[in-house]
């Protein structure tokens, strides 16, 4: 019986949330078919004890591919190797997550190994009779949802967002299997070098990663004014967001921008102010759990999507939201 | 420096309309535009030129109409055009799609640099720049964000990734994507759009390309799509309105309520 896959992934020899988010997703899938999950993991020298974590998580094995070669992503190495474990391996199904690496590696295995792949899917399912994996994704700026299948061709691929889906709960007692791999040197494919790394401002953002995204736009009037949304942001241990507008003013830097020309996020919560809801900003915020908006104008575009909106001035409602969120945490601190 | 750019024609965003009982696009009366996202692909592109000589080529794998696509492109300063253009070609995936281009970028020769947007505004994959330099072999950078130093053999880059920037070397040739952040797109000139006006486009089809049929279009696509619907709509929307201190008091009481309900705080 062949199993379903999650690519797990690590930075600086940690593993990364989003990992932990694809099991929960794999695991109803293994489940439904009745097979095995496994996390499947390129790095360099992880303990046993951090590759468990995959296992209490809902693996029931971990392959893990050891090299110092494999430590920082490189599309080329990365793409033989996971091709050279789909052939030997062949897998039913796999799941990615939809990072900056995610993203690369899978279309190009998908070229290697010769199958389909979907992006961004919100929602996957098994067919009955046949065991394909239905992917259901937005297209067209989020206007429709496409279910997609790839009948004829195997492994069947997809990316899924990162926050789209909760992970399971640690369970300690949950056991499974550690499967250290060698890297095949006919796998290693150096033309690449990854030759520094700057890291973003203090708080640039791992906006698509965030459980809550707290954005402005051009009604912020100027970028000193993002303090207010800063102060707000902290109560909830947020990432900011902006609209192009604000972005475009230089009030944040550009991997903060939210929308179809920045990024599409998924948070559970996404609070804006001062953003007009254009299509191409609602475009990346079609998928967040709850929506809530404030802007001085009631027939503003944003309240159409929000889950909760205030019409007012923001200058006047966030001081005060900011207020009462303090307020609230002395009380709890009591 | 020769600089291979693959651009797609999209629907103008804003706007977008849909067959409510269809569930397709309307698409009269909508105006197609070059993927805004291409367009950073083709400013940076025309600037390595002005930089380090060569020429930049678009192409683009579309109907006949995406003509216009090219020649807009050409109007930015791009020097020449092809439309890689076949009946056989509809209903393509992302893998067909890299396919059939990466095929044409072999036949047009030789080239230093691939430079793609990051993905088309409506598909929304992002999958054909990296599938299209798995399928040529090239070296490949995504999420470019800036180019820091070319010589004859090599370009260092910036990418674009979730904490910060991975800074990387790579020899020519190679595939880039590119992000917003790279460039900032021209207007075209009226000498541009002068010179697109006059310019012949040469068309490539799948025979000219000597393509394997079972590669291209829908038959050639490992994935289908077998149902169209609609988002959920499970928005609540309620809205307040905070004017004066009370309906600003009751308003933000309001949301705190709602923040509790839903275990936001
Ligand atoms: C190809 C393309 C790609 C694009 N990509 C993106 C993208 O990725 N992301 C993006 O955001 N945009 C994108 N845009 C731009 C988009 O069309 C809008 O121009 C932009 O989103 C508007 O930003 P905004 O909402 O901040 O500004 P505005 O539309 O100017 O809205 C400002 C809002 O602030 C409100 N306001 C003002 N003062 C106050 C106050 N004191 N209190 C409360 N409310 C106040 C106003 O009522 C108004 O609604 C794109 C456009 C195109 C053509």
């Amino acid at each position: 019986m062949s199993h379903v896959w999650t690519i797990a992934e690590q930075s600086k020899g940690k593993l990364r949330a989003v990992s932990f988010e694809l099991l929960s997703r794999g695991r109803k899938l293994a489940d439904k078919m009745g097979t095995k999950l496994c996390a499947v993991l390129l790095g360099a020298n992880l303990s046993d004890e951090t590759l468990e974590e995959l296992i209490h998580r809902g693996a029931d094995e971990v392959y893990f591919v050891d090299d110092r070669r494999l430590e920082n992503f490189i599309v080329e190495t990365y793409s033989n190797v996971l091709s050279d474990l789909i052939r030997q391996y062949k897998p039913h199904t796999i799941l990615a997550a939809a990072t900056s690496s995610g993203r690369t590696l899978m279309p190009h295995v998908a070229i290697q190994v010769t199958t389909g792949l979907t992006a961004d899917c919100t929602e996957l399912e098994i067919e009955e009779e046949t065991n394909h994996l239905l992917q259901t994704r937005p297209a067209i700026g989020g206007n429709i949802m496409a279910t997609i299948k790839t009948p004829n061709h195997s492994p069947q691929m997809a990316t899924v967002r990162p926050k789209s889906s909760r992970p399971l709960a640690l369970d300690r007692t949950r056991q499974g299997r550690i499967i250290r791999l060698v890297l095949k040197e006919e796998l290693v494919d150096l033309r690449v070098q990854v030759i520094g790394y700057r890291e973003g401002t203090e708080e640039f953002a791992n906006i698509e990663e965030a459980e809550v995204v707290v954005a402005g736009g051009k009604g912020l009037k100027k970028a000193e004014n993002f303090a207010l949304l800063r102060e707000l942001a902290s109560h909830f241990n947020a990432v900011l967001g902006a609209s192009r507008d604000a972005v475009d003013r230089g009030w944040l830097p550009y991997p903060h921008q939210v929308g179809l020309s920045g990024k599409t996020i998924s948070p559970k919560l996404y609070i804006c102010a001062g953003i007009s809801g254009s299509i191409q900003h609602l475009a990346g915020i079609k998928t967040a759990e709850y929506i809530v908006a404030i802007n001085q104008d009631p027939d503003a575009n944003i309240f159409r999507l929000a889950d909760f909106g205030i019409v007012g001035n923001l200058f006047e409602v966030i001081p005060l939201i900011n207020a009462k969120l303090a307020a609230h945490k002395k009380k709890e601190g009591e | 420096m020769e600089i291979m750019i693959p651009i797609k024609q999209v629907p103008e965003t804003s706007n977008v309309k849909m067959d409510k009982d269809t569930g397709t696009m309307i698409r009269e009366g909508v105006v197609s535009v070059i993927n805004p996202l291409d367009l950073y692909a083709i400013e940076t592109g025309i600037q390595l030129k002005e930089k380090f000589g060569g020429k930049v080529t678009v192409c683009t794998m579309g109907p006949q109409s995406a003509v216009k696509a090219l020649k807009e492109a050409i109007a930015m300063g791009c020097d020449e055009g092809f439309l890689i253009s076949d009946k056989k070609f509809a209903g393509a995936d992302t893998w067909a799609t890299s396919y059939t281009i990466s095929e044409a970028i072999k036949k047009l020769g030789s080239y230093d640099l691939v430079i793609a947007g990051e993905r088309a505004t409506d598909g929304d994959t992002g999958q054909v720049g990296p599938g299209i330099a798995a399928w040529l072999g090239l070296p490949l950078a995504t999420y470019v964000s800036k180019i820091d130093n070319v010589t004859d053999e090599s370009i260092v880059v910036e990418r674009l990734v979730e904490d910060g920037y991975q800074i990387l070397q790579m020899p020519l040739p190679a595939l880039l994507t590119v992000v917003k952040e790279i460039s900032n797109p021209r207007l075209p000139t009226l000498r541009g759009k002068k010179k697109a006006r006059a310019c012949q486009l040469q068309v490539m089809s799948a025979a000219d390309l000597q393509l394997n049929d079972a590669c291209i279009g829908l038959k050639g696509s490992p994935t289908r799509v077998i149902k169209i619907g609609y988002p959920k709509v499970s928005r609540s929307g309620k809205i307040f309105k905070a004017s004066g201190d009370a309906g600003l008091n009751e308003a933000v009481d309001a949301l705190f309520q709602f923040l509790e309900e839903k275990e936001l705080i």
